[in-house]
């Protein structure tokens, strides 16, 4: 119906206060890609393993809080479980945290060890998919003080992943201490440093043990129960509600579905993968401080946002109010100067998503690459990001319109 | 008998509230006929631009009867004047044009609010009235780089374009010199003659009473009307330069 895209126009025609409000934009959109990235992306490393484990119903301690302050529980209660008519198979996962001593030391002020963290495993199991940890790597895991390291350990566990392949060439391996007990590494995998451990290190329940000599056999810290093919999860849940002794609890604050994948009977606190997932996920939201600083970053670049935004459209705005008394002078309604403002604040926000945007990928490009944390553009973070832009502008546009009504075209002229 | 373009019939007018109320017209009475050319003078505060706000709708008439194109003023509501004012062509002292349209922009302007025509007869129009006061090499440049007789023929271009019966302009020449004062007067006179469109037009400037069919003279909130055609201007309303 208007042919002259007037908002447009105006914004087009004072080059640099478009490239500032761009600039102002971009940045406010970076702020937030870059807040709400490192968070998910610290979240999501401390759900890493969590994700990979292959099972169907999780067994925990009730002392459980998360993966690095985990408790111990007896496998008998895991066994239990293996007359159940739907479980397929059951294993159970040893969790302990050790000395790792740097083999390629080079020397003070640097310290030779590093807690790192390792988990032992049944190696006859097929219960953790990661790249590096298969049919071949977990048979040489059966001989006694063998270990598997975790390339995307940090550096200060020693230049192992390099080394290892230059030795392998040669046929040696690295040798090394965990916890003061011999190790050797005899191969390599992926899973990634977390914000509770530096790097990892994956062995043999029999090997576990064997470093962490006060641990007793038979108290594990997580017992994963397979289900048969076709098997249904819930009727699963309730005939390991049945099998387990003690009774029946769950936390008040779950809602019935959540409490349906996360209950406690006895000492035992049974979980879907889905929940063992979402527990480990909001123990770091909600019980640690990283959500909400990372949150409040990203609450600080909307609201910075929104001030620049709301400058430019209030200068816009008064330099064009002789022209808008005018329009109205002309006929022109009122709606037609608020729809002008809030145009110019839309186009803003798509204007100043696009250099936000790219320059976020970049960013997180680099992080990626320093930290060897997942950070990635993901559809959803995108999707959050735009929405904020726009409604960024809209706030900022909706403040800025009060301004418009002061374009009384009898009192200017 | 054909009905007048404005009649005027008693209006008073006040500024402020309580103590501070003071009027600024007094039983203001007058008629404007299809094709007139009117001439308004006065002293400065003598009521001039707010009986021209009146009449182009641009304030609500409190007192009196205010009739414009046949639409009652009296009490209106803000649509019945928004409505009123397309059908009216205002110019202004300052052109008030938008910067950030070229002047054929500008004066469809105007017609955007003719929504029966469609883009191509719009940017016509727009082109046909630039050429009608002398602007056809001008038609794609931005307002800032006219000089200031163009820029006020802009202006006189946008508020003819969607011929209306009414123009009201305030003090067009004030800000031009004596010959593209002169010049602007005399293409609206002769385009408004034309359309056989009537204008009201205040102003401080003697040298342009010429072009007027009748001049009305504001003195605190009177108005005495003289017909030129019949008698000669007043000394005191030419003496104002």
């Amino acid at each position: 119906m208007f042919v002259i895209p007037l908002a447009w126009l105006q914004l087009k025609r004072e080059k640099v206060r478009l490239l500032i409000a761009i600039a102002g934009i971009g940045f406010a959109v970076f702020l937030m890609f870059v807040q709400l990235g490192f968070r998910d992306a610290l979240f999501n490393s401390a759900i890493r393993f969590h994700e990979n484990v292959k099972g169907d119903i999780m067994l925990l301690s009730t002392r459980s809080n998360s993966l690095i302050s985990i408790q111990s529980f007896p496998q008998r209660r895991l066994y239990g479980l293996i007359g159940l008519e739907a479980v397929e198979n059951i294993s159970p996962v040893y969790v302990g945290f050790g000395l790792w001593k740097n083999p390629f030391w080079e020397g003070l002020p640097k310290s030779q060890t590093r807690q790192i963290m390792v988990l032992g495993i049944d190696p006859n199991d097929d219960v953790l998919s990661v790249p590096g940890y298969d049919t071949a790597t977990r048979k040489l895991l059966k001989v006694e003080d063998r270990i598997l390291f975790d390339k995307k350990s940090r550096a200060e566990f020693g230049p192992i992943p390099t080394k290892f392949e230059e030795l392998q060439k040669q046929g040696k391996s690295i040798a090394t201490e965990i916890s003061d007990r011999k190790v050797t590494i005899d191969g390599l995998f992926e899973l990634g440093a977390s914000f509770g451990a530096d790097g990892n290190v994956l062995t043999s329940e029999s090997n576990f043990l064997r470093i962490f000599t006060r641990r007793d056999k038979g108290e594990i810290n997580i017992g994963i129960v397979k289900l048969k093919q076709g098997a249904d999860l819930y009727k699963s849940l309730e005939a390991v509600k049945k099998a387990l002794p003690g009774g029946y609890r769950v936390n008040p604050t779950l809602k019935p579905d959540e409490a349906k994948e996360d209950f406690i009977v006895g000492e035992i606190r049974v979980l879907t993968k889905k929940a063992f997932v979402e527990v480990e996920r909001k123990y770091w939201q909600n019980s640690t401080s990283i959500g909400f600083i990372f949150t409040l970053g990203a609450v600080i670049g909307f609201l910075v946002g929104i001030v620049i935004v709301y400058q430019i459209l209030y200068t816009d705005v008064s330099d064009h109010l002789p022209e808008y008394a005018t329009l109205k002078a002309m006929g022109y309604k009122n709606r037609y100067l608020l729809k002008i403002v809030f145009q110019e604040a839309l186009i803003l926000s798509v204007m100043g998503f696009i250099p936000g945007f790219l320059l976020s990928n970049g960013m997180y490009t680099i992080t990626r690459n320093a930290t060897a944390l997942p950070l990635a553009m993901t559809t959803d973070r995108t999707v959050t990001v735009f929405c904020l832009a726009v409604t960024m502008c809209v706030i900022s546009g909706a403040i800025a319109v009060r301004k418009v009504q002061d374009a009384d075209p009898a009192d200017i002229f | 008998m054909i009905e007048p373009i404005i009649s005027i019939s008693g209006v008073n007018h006040y500024f402020g509230s309580g103590n501070l109320r003071k009027q600024i017209l007094f039983e203001a009475t007058t008629i404007v006929e299809p094709g007139e050319v009117v001439i308004m003078t006065g002293p400065s505060g003598s009521g001039k631009t707010t009986l021209l706000t009146l009449i182009g709708a641009l304030r609500s008439t409190q007192e009196g009867s205010l009739k414009v194109l046949g639409q009652e003023l009296l009490n209106s509501s803000e649509a019945v004047r928004v409505a009123l004012r397309r059908n009216i062509g205002y110019i202004f002292q300052a052109h008030n044009l938008l910067k950030s349209l070229t002047t054929t922009q500008n004066v469809m302007m105007s017609l955007e609010l003719h929504t029966h025509l469609s883009a191509k007869e719009r940017e016509e129009m727009a082109k046909d009235m630039l050429a009608a006061v002398g602007l056809s090499d001008q038609m794609a440049k931005y307002t800032d780089q006219l000089s200031g007789g163009q820029k006020q023929r802009v202006a006189i271009a946008r508020a003819l374009v969607s011929n209306p019966k009414l123009i009201l302009a305030d003090e067009p020449t004030a800000a031009l010199d004596k010959k593209s004062g002169r010049d602007a007067v005399e293409i609206m006179r002769k385009l408004a003659k034309e359309r056989g469109s009537a204008v009201m037009l205040v102003t401080h400037d003697n040298r342009i009473l010429d072009v007027a069919d009748r001049l009305i003279h504001m003195d605190d909130g009177i108005l005495e009307s003289y017909d030129l055609e019949t008698e000669a201007a007043p000394e005191k309303a030419i003496a104002l330069g």
